[in-house]
């Protein structure tokens, strides 16, 4: 279980985020997550209130858009859905693909209160 | 040690990124990656190892796959052919070290307690105590665990990611974070092979294919010795690669890490 690992992390950047634009709070964190980035988006849940306690993000909302997944295939050029565990290109079934999404774990944007 | 590369230098551009702030609420763009810190670190690791020349490689599995009886038959048949050290990751004994240098070769154990993975910081930590100048290859042994090690860069240059032919052949499809990380993935234990009935390698390794992986499938026994000698030339052609890198200036990344900055259109933004 290392989403509390990530949530930490999470709070020390929205922190300095925070303080770099001199905003009293944070209200609103988004992430962007995709399947195969490693983390639960309902274990980070969990795990955000414990790391976030007694900090400027412990009344900020925590949003979490997850990710499709999706591949490119280098034998015939398609760019397709895919699922984590099955990476191969939904035209020609070929498993010479790259991830072109799916294995997010980013802080995409974030609500500051400034006043 | 770090005194002359500075340790937790973090790019000065962060804040550039940052929309201007107006009073009440405002919106701020950050598109930042969530592990940037550790990644910041795993940078500054990397370049201690190559300002020295070092490979440095990841093991991770299971808890028991075999990593740490693998390194214990690479030490003994390389020992004399390249100046091997070891970073232990462990929730809670020495024992895995212990086991390292009984082989003659420095070994540092990170006991992280409660943690189930290590990350660069607990590395840089352990680097503090080993003599990298009397180092040709660094393997880090990762806590037992096929979740959480794969997302935190440590600064190596390559992942090995362990199979035992106990765990059954569909572990790539259940966890393929892991298995995708893997610059080779080792089948380790196949002496066993011939009392187990239903482990298939080739349904191993169309799991993996299955993941897009290209890499090597290694199938070896580092009890019994079989099939190791390929895994040795791997180590000896990556070793021969690195030092290319290094006298080119040029360093890498586990191949999943580049490939995906590459192709994000938003990882660009660190
Ligand atoms: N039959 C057989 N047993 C093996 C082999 N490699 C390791 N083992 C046994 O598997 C058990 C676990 O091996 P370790 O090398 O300690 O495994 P590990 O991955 O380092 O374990 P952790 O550090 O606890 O995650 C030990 O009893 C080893 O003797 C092998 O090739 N064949
Ligand atoms: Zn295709
Ligand atoms: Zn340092
Ligand atoms: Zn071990
Ligand atoms: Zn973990």
């Amino acid at each position: 279980m290392h989403e509390l690992a990530v949530c930490q992390a999470l709070v020390t950047q929205v922190t300095e985020i925070a303080q770099q634009n001199f905003a009293q709070s944070v209200a609103v964190i988004t992430l962007h997550i995709g399947a195969l980035s490693g983390v639960e988006p309902a274990l980070l849940v969990s795990a955000f209130p414990l790391a976030a306690a007694g900090t400027v993000a412990a009344e900020a909302q925590l949003i979490i858009e997850s990710q499709p997944v999706r591949v490119h295939c280098q034998t015939c050029g398609a760019d397709t859905e895919a699922t984590p565990n099955r990476l191969l290109c939904g035209e020609c079934g070929d498993y010479h693909t790259q991830l072109i999404s799916g294995d997010e774990m980013l802080l995409a944007n974030l609500e500051l209160i400034t006043n | 040690m770090c005194d002359s590369c500075g340790c937790n230098v973090t790019p000065g551009n962060q804040h550039l990124a940052y929309k201007p702030v107006q009073a009440g609420t405002s919106a701020v763009t950050v598109l930042k990656k969530l592990l940037a810190h550790n990644d910041d670190q795993a940078g500054h690791n990397r370049s201690h190892f190559d300002t020295r020349g070092i490979l440095t490689i990841n093991l991770m599995s299971s808890p028991g796959s075999g990593k740490t009886a693998l390194l214990e038959a690479t030490i003994d048949a390389l020992k004399d052919e390249f100046r091997i050290a070891v970073i232990e990751g462990d929730l809670e004994t020495e024992n895995d070290a212990a086991r390292i240098r009984a082989r003659g070769v420095p070994a540092y154990q990170i006991t992280t307690g409660s943690a189930c993975h290590l990350d660069a910081h607990m590395v840089h930590d352990a680097l503090h105590h080993l003599d990298l100048s009397q180092v040709d290859i660094l393997f880090v042994e990762n806590v037992g665990n096929l979740v959480c090690p794969a997302s935190f860069d440590l600064g190596q240059h390559r992942n090995v990611t362990l199979l035992s032919v106990t765990e059954g052949d569909d572990k790539p499809a259940k966890y393929p974070v892991m298995f995708r990380a893997a610059d080779v993935v080792v089948l380790s234990k196949i002496d066993l092979l011939a009392v187990l009935d239903d482990f298939v390698p080739a349904r191993a390794e169309q799991c993996l294919r299955q993941l897009a992986s290209t890499v090597p499938l290694l199938q070896l026994s580092a009890r019994k010795g079989q099939g190791m000698a390929a895994w040795y030339d791997w180590l000896r052609s990556e070793l021969v690669a690195q030092r290319a890198r290094v006298l080119a200036g040029q360093t890498v990344k586990p191949y999943i890490q580049t490939d995906g900055l590459k192709l994000h259109g938003h990882a660009e933004v660190s």
